[in-house]
């Protein structure tokens, strides 16, 4: 561990050891590279929306950078959430009944029809929730609204939808998307609790929930949040889909209303093809909040898990 | 060595191709220096692109040696390839403003040519109803969302035939930008600014909320689909949905080809931008139909060779032309402009040099 790279390629160093280094050493400078590129272009092309001021753009439009991508950031988190929150217990479930109730040979085949759902176009999805399910749900928004409504997020801002084009139909739409992620990733995970920890703890007499809570839950945790967090990552930059079902608009706590909501990746990919000027700066710089998002996000996601990961080694 | 032999002859075979094709273009100039040969670009306004296919078929028919290629890249991308001399001209869905007028054409000036008129149709779907008679406040009421049922009194006020049922009334906008809405918005604001507040605007106010779709076969199929939808969309592409008759003055005005043509020509001319038309939205005049978009190509007065002059010249004079009205009419559903118009811009046209 504490060899030094001199040692290393020097005296005991064989070729294929130097290649394999080499290789990648290059493989984490280039994603490093790309990331830093990436991160360069977005703040340098955005800084005419961000800073209006410094490039002799009117004051008028100085506050009004924050005022227009606030109500898309919002929106765009509360559609993954809404997609995480169905999703998870759903994947979870579904992990859990492949790895751990269905006889083995069953098993692979239900595994392959959930990695089935992720090879699906995202342009599919959207146009199933466009033409399928938004329809679908009117009738279940009535209910929520006629039962609920007094809950602000299902109250009318104006009107209950009429189409279902709503950033909740988004949600779920993007729920279906991420469950072959999350299903995947904890179907792995869940396999390779160690069998000895499940036996012994069936050995003292646990029932089968009993020996998952004791055993594959404890074993899986930060697995699990690293699965949640890829399909964060997913949901929050999901771009075709959300732009298909989702009728657009500026910001309200209202889920049933359509036209309350918007989305950062669909705002983008609805007005970047034609414009220039300040409007891209603009639609740029709502990107690199997106970018921000998810780095944020995945700092966390490390952060807990890396403390689970610590807890466990602790533990053993 | 096969290798090298092999390359050599290439070589030696592109730079004939190359000589021989300097000379053949060489030959051309010499000539025929009138006629207009070689490929003219433009870009902008992606509403011109149907039309567009049409015209640049037809110039080709007409003048066998031009091309004309067009990038569809939005109107206020045009305008700005077309100042940074990257299109000779530019199709743009509005004038010029005074800044960029300053920047385009170097020594020369810039002049718009109205050559694709648009008119926006107020489309519903509502079971039962072909036709509604609404005034401009009306529309603007039920698209601001203070009219929230087909039989509202006001509605039903205005069309006495009409067994107009208790439907909700659900708005449909275009959820990019769009110049059809920036026209609709800036019709809602000058015919009925009592009710509608709002600026023109590419995009639809964020504070009303309504529904929305992608581009115009967006907005017309969601409407098609949900029973009691209202959208604006372009005329011609409007599909089985039905229409709304306009109010204009004391009278109801279906959209015609005619009644469209007939806005533009009666519209202002722009003082600040040659060539450029200022609607009147809240016009009384019979036979106007006053949501219409108008298309602009902009041209210099001054274009650096004699090469370039004509072939700009000749695509200018060809899309203003019957033949080339009449083409654009059939593939993108425009209304022709008036013969008054036309003359105007021929005149523009014909003063085209080259310096």
């Amino acid at each position: 561990m504490t060899t030094t790279p001199d040692q290393k390629t020097g005296n005991t160093g064989r070729l294929g050891d130097r290649i394999f280094f080499g290789l990648s050493w290059a493989g984490g400078a280039t994603i490093l590279a790309v990331l830093a590129f990436v991160a360069a272009f977005l703040v340098i092309q955005s800084l005419p929306a961000i800073m209006p001021e410094t490039f002799g753009i009117g004051a008028q439009e100085t506050s009004s950078f924050w005022s227009y991508v606030w109500p898309l950031t919002v929106g765009t988190v509360i559609a993954s959430v809404i997609a995480l929150t169905l999703a998870t217990p759903v994947a979870i479930g579904v992990a859990l009944f492949i790895s751990h109730y269905v006889p083995r040979r069953f098993a692979t085949s239900i595994g392959y029809l959930i990695d089935l759902l992720a090879a699906i176009p995202s342009v599919v999805y959207g146009a199933w929730g466009m033409l399928v399910l938004a329809p679908a749900m009117v009738p279940i928004y009535r209910w929520l609204h006629e039962n609920l409504g007094f809950i602000p997020l299902f109250a009318a801002d104006p009107t209950v939808t009429t189409t279902g084009r709503t950033i909740l139909t988004s949600g779920v739409v993007l729920a279906v998307m991420v469950l072959p992620i999350i299903t995947a990733l904890c179907r792995e995970i869940f396999l390779q609790v160690p069998k000895l920890h499940e036996e012994a703890a069936l050995g003292l007499g646990a029932t089968r929930w009993e020996m998952i809570k004791m055993t594959v839950f404890p074993f899986a945790r930060a697995g699990i949040i690293s699965s949640i967090m890829l399909a964060l990552g997913r949901a929050l930059g999901e771009t075709m889909a959300v732009t298909m079902v989702l009728s657009a608009g500026g910001f309200s706590w209202s889920l049933v209303t359509s036209g309350a909501n918007a989305t950062i990746p669909s705002e983008i990919a609805l007005n970047f093809p034609e414009a220039f000027g300040q409007r891209q700066a603009e639609l740029i710089a709502a990107g690199l909040m997106l970018f921000i998002i998810t780095l944020i996000v995945n700092v966390i996601a490390r952060y807990i898990v890396n403390t689970h990961a610590k807890k466990a080694e602790g533990l053993s | 060595m096969k290798f090298t032999r092999f390359y050599r002859g290439a070589v030696v075979g592109a730079i004939a191709a190359v000589s021989l094709a300097a000379c053949s273009s060489d030959n051309a100039d010499d000539g025929t220096a009138a006629a207009a040969s070689g490929n003219l670009v433009g870009g902008g306004a992606s509403s011109q692109e149907a039309a567009m296919t049409a015209w640049t078929d037809g110039v080709t028919e007409e003048h066998p040696e031009l091309t004309v290629s067009y990038d569809p890249v939005g109107s206020g991308a045009g305008r700005e390839g077309f100042i940074a001399g990257q299109y000779s001209f530019a199709g743009s869905d509005s004038a010029m403003d005074a800044t960029e007028q300053e920047q385009a054409c170097g020594d020369g000036s810039a002049f718009h040519v109205p050559s694709y008129i648009s008119p926006v149709a107020v489309a519903f779907n509502l079971d039962g109803i072909d036709s509604l008679n609404l005034k401009p406040d009306t529309i603007a009421k039920i698209f601001a969302g203070e009219i929230t049922s087909w039989d509202d009194a006001e509605i039903a006020e205005q069309n006495d035939d009409a067994d107009l049922p208790d439907t909700d009334i659900t708005v449909v906008h275009r959820s990019d930008e769009s110049g059809t809405t920036e026209n609709f918005t800036d019709y809602l604001n000058g015919a009925a600014g009592d009710v509608w507040t709002w600026d023109a605007a590419e995009s639809f106010p964020d504070e009303l909320t309504g529904e929305s779709a992608q581009q115009t076969s967006g907005v017309v199929s969601l409407t098609s689909e949900t029973d009691g939808a209202i959208t604006y969309a372009d005329a011609s592409q409007i599909g089985g949905l039905s229409t709304v008759a306009v109010g204009v003055g004391d009278e109801y005005v279906e959209y015609s080809a005619d009644a469209a043509a007939a806005a533009v020509e009666t519209a202002e001319e722009d003082p600040e931008s040659e060539g450029a038309r200022i609607l009147d939205r809240s016009t009384e005049q019979d036979g106007v139909y006053p949501i219409v978009m108008i298309s602009y190509h902009i041209f210099c007065d001054q274009y650096q060779d004699e090469e370039l002059a004509e072939q700009a010249k000749s695509f200018g004079k060809y899309v203003i032309s019957e033949d080339g009205q009449a083409a654009a009419e059939e593939s993108a559903g425009s209304a022709p402009i008036s013969d008054t118009i036309r003359e105007e811009g021929n005149e523009r046209i014909d003063a085209i040099t080259a310096g």
